[in-house]
């Protein structure tokens, strides 16, 4: 009987075909996402309305991956959320098989798969890079060394017309106190080359646009990560007279998504220079503050719209002296709920609420300079259901295929396309290798020191 | 190729108490394939990384080859580090799998093919060159994910426990590969594990640490035949040595009512009442004379051999739970049943004797 190492455990996962390898699941089980490609076997299993992705993996590796995931969580960093892990199985002949991490698919995700792919715009492979460049230097400010920074192991979600990228998989990660420059450069080394390779990849499957060079991506990638890290923990030295660069450091942050909890401040004994450096700094600068304020919970830059929204309503009905609290819960029952509400449920899992209101918004914008003055929002938002949101893939669970050949396993994309061209070439290393039977015992933890002398006198 | 010297190489994490490499030295013979090995937290992959360039020197240096690398960015010292984590990429075939990364760092296309394909041929993987890695074995994979290694043609390839993530089956066919792999190909390499019976089958010699500091370094023999101090006794060799406390006492070390005869003049040596007595588990015999009190707790016979697991004789049952249990092997063709009490001898001539305070060898 398998066991089941979780905090909570969801009791319909119980019944899952656990002594089954993940390999031999019967497919009425699974649901065949786009992903990244992974050396070990996962699949996604839909179990009544939700989804979990399912991990083959060594019983180590597993519960370290648990473990480093709920800390990640606990300190709010995007990342999938673990639900636990389920050990000790064994098929009906009791050969014991591996254990399977368990995780929560995170809705209206989108692999690096599904978002590139011919004809995508620069622009927004720009920001993808971003995103990954945001989540990567997030990781490193908390202490938290990656170890496989690579696209298939990041997901993707839509941010106002950005991305925001969580970390999917943990397995080599390791929780620092703080990470030490050789540390960080240790990860951008790995993030190069798995990036280099994927992108080569998509490439290869033609499934990158011509225009996009990985080399070029690659190059990117570092550079932003370089500024942004430079930005986020630089020292920065002026002169006493310009004190304004203070503000304007915590300024920069801001705009970058950050809040500045502490700032090190050192002036010299004549106070005429002065080195500042920040200490301690958060993302989420935007959602923490339209979560305080409306208890919306979005991503960065979907705050960030949403808050300029708030502002632009305030303004609009005169209350720039009331106070915000008040005004924002106006602004969530007058503008913001009646607009969500004009979306008609069989249309609710084509974007999240939060990116819905922000294509509205950019829809009214058009509307309105179509037409020469204002146009209401809710009427732009019925508009933009009728003539946009209908024609949009449904991305709650984005089942999108656009890969123009047909996937060897459509539920293992680590297996590439179908082609017919498969004999097994010859091998001489496996050449009159007798397969050792899967029960054959392996002592791989004994020592044998006979064989060992053996060597020695050679 | 080229031959490795870490000359008092300290690494102090920031906020650390203590170091994490504590004035390393350790000198890697040109060609030499060199094991770290310890429990997690010794030091060994800040070593490693220290090597790559990653890890930043406090005091001391490193060389590789006669450049001091000490202050040189991980690019310019010419090593490939070989990681745990590789994925193969579906859409490109095997030999671009191999050779992306030189396409990275803008090797001409010409010269790219002809090195995947000299490592292909070294790898058996020539047939392969232009498939697609989807059908390849665990055992193909792993080959191809050394290919990139190799490639690079680097003066030391470093591999940081490259066989975690390998069911068991796996781990002790690829480690017999990078081995024969390395000996042809004769490059230096450095590589990290925690696992000691991986070190011990596949390191020219091993370098066990501890705390930050290099306990003992030597040939795998040497380890296991003449450990330096109690904690390499006990780390090397499975099923671990048997580290028995005892006293001094006339003609010998006292375990129990017993005393092991030891020479008079290593007892004056060891200069200390407590010591502590180490026995390989091959080295000790049932005997029906004088001998250490052994109540038998199990005994699991392995084809010719038998092990025998026990307890020092005249425990009480609730004593027996927490204390130290005892391993001999013996010959299987009269175990000794559980329950019965055995009296074990140890051979003279492979007898370890530790100060058990300072944890230091006497000879």
């Amino acid at each position: 009987m398998p066991r089941f190492v979780s905090a909570r455990t969801d009791s319909r996962l119980i019944v899952l075909p656990w002594p089954v390898p993940l390999e031999d699941w019967p497919t009425d089980n699974l649901v065949a996402l786009p992903r990244g490609i992974s050396r070990h076997v996962v699949r996604f299993v839909r179990v009544g309305s939700d989804i979990y992705a399912v991990k083959e993996v060594l019983e180590h590796l597993a519960l370290h991956e648990y473990r480093l995931l709920r800390d990640l969580t606990r300190l709010d960093v995007p990342s999938v959320e673990p639900v636990g892990v389920v050990t000790e199985r064994f098929d009906p002949d009791g050969v014991p098989l591996d254990p399977v991490l368990v995780t929560k698919h995170l809705q209206f995700s989108l692999p690096y798969r599904s978002l590139f792919h011919r004809g995508v715009r620069r622009d927004t492979v720009n920001r993808l890079v971003d995103a990954m460049v945001v989540l990567l230097a997030r990781l490193h400010l908390i202490g938290f060394l990656w170890g496989d920074v690579s696209l298939s192991n990041t997901l993707f979600r839509r941010d106002a017309g950005s991305f925001a990228a969580y970390l999917v998989d943990a397995e080599t990660g390791e929780l620092h106190d703080e990470l030490t420059t050789g540390q960080r450069e240790h990860d951008l080394q790995i993030a190069r080359t798995n990036l280099f390779g994927e992108f080569c990849d998509l490439e290869a499957g033609g499934l990158l646009d011509a225009a996009l060079d990985p080399q070029t991506l690659v190059e990117t990638i570092e550079n932003r990560y370089r500024e942004l890290w430079a930005e986020l923990t630089e020292v920065e030295e002026f002169d006493g007279s310009e004190m304004h660069r203070i503000e304007s450091r915590v300024r920069r942050l801001n705009a970058l998504g950050f809040d500045v909890a502490e700032l090190d401040i050192v002036t010299d004994f004549g106070g005429s220079t002065i080195r500042i450096q920040p200490k301690v700094v958060d993302a989420g600068h935007h959602s923490r503050r339209l979560l305080r304020l409306t208890g919306l919970d979005t991503e960065e830059n979907q705050a960030r719209r949403l808050l300029n929204d708030l502002d632009y309503f305030r303004a609009r009905t005169d209350q720039q002296n009331a106070d915000e609290a008040v005004v924002a819960h106006q602004w969530l029952t007058q503008r913001f709920e009646p607009v969500i509400t004009t979306i008609p449920d069989d249309l609710r899992g084509k974007l999240e609420p939060a990116e819905l209101y922000h294509e509205i918004l950019e829809h009214r914008w058009f509307m309105s300079e179509a037409a020469g003055r204002e146009v209401d929002i809710v009427k732009a938002a019925e508009d933009y259901v009728a003539t946009v949101l209908r024609t949009l893939p449904d991305e709650a669970v984005a089942v999108t295929d656009n890969e123009s050949m047909e996937l060897a396993n459509p539920f293992d994309p680590s297996q590439g396309f179908v082609d017919d061209d498969w004999e097994k070439p010859y091998d001489p290393w496996e050449d009159g290798v007798e397969e050792t039977p899967d029960d054959a015992p392996v002592r791989g933890d004994f020592l044998d020191i006979e064989a060992l002398r053996r060597k020695a006198r050679g | 190729m080229a031959a490795v010297s870490f000359v008092d190489a300290t690494r102090v994490y920031p906020g650390a108490d203590h170091p994490s490499v504590d004035k390393l030295s350790l000198e890697i013979g040109d060609g030499e394939f060199m094991v770290l090995v310890g429990p997690s937290g010794c030091g060994k992959s800040t070593s490693l990384r220290m090597l790559a360039g990653l890890e930043e020197v406090n005091s001391g240096a490193i060389h590789i080859g006669d450049r001091d690398v000490t202050d040189l960015p991980p690019k310019d010292r010419d090593i490939a580090m070989v990681f745990q984590n590789y994925a193969l990429y579906p859409h490109m075939t095997v030999g671009d799998n191999m050779g992306f990364a030189l396409k990275m760092a803008n090797v001409p296309k010409a010269e790219r093919q002809q090195r995947v394909m000299e490592a292909a041929k070294l790898l058996g993987l020539e047939d392969f060159l232009n498939r697609k890695p989807k059908a390849l074995s665990g055992g193909q994979r792993q080959r191809v994910a050394m290919g990139r290694a190799i490639v690079r043609q680097p003066q030391v390839f470093l591999m940081d426990e490259p066989l975690s993530n390998l069911d068991a089956k796996l781990r002790v066919s690829t480690r017999t590969q990078i081995g024969a792999l390395q000996a042809r190909l004769g490059v230096t390499t450095v590589y990290v594990t925690h696992d000691q019976v991986e070190a011990m089958t596949m390191g020219d010699r091993v370098a066990v640490m501890r705390d930050g500091l290099l306990q003992q370094v030597d040939t795998p023999l040497a380890l296991y035949d003449h450990p330096e101090n109690l904690f390499v006794a006990g780390f090397i060799g499975s099923p671990a040595m048997n580290l028995i406390p005892g006293e001094a006492a006339e003609g010998g070390i006292k375990v129990g009512d017993y005393v092991v005869p030891v020479e008079r003049e290593r007892l004056a040596r060891a200069g200390d009442k407590e010591l502590t007595l180490g026995v390989r588990p091959e080295n000790l015999d049932v005997t029906d004379g004088e001998g250490i009190g052994i109540d038998v707790a199990v005994v699991e016979e392995l084809g010719a051999d038998a092990y025998l697991y026990g307890t020092l004789a005249g425990l009480s049952e609730d004593e027996r739970i927490t204390a130290a249990q005892y391993v001999a092997r013996i010959s299987s063709r009269r175990p000794p049943s559980r329950g019965e009490r055995v009296r074990l001898t140890a051979d003279p001539e492979h007898l370890h004797i530790f100060n058990t305070k300072t944890g230091a060898r006497i000879d």
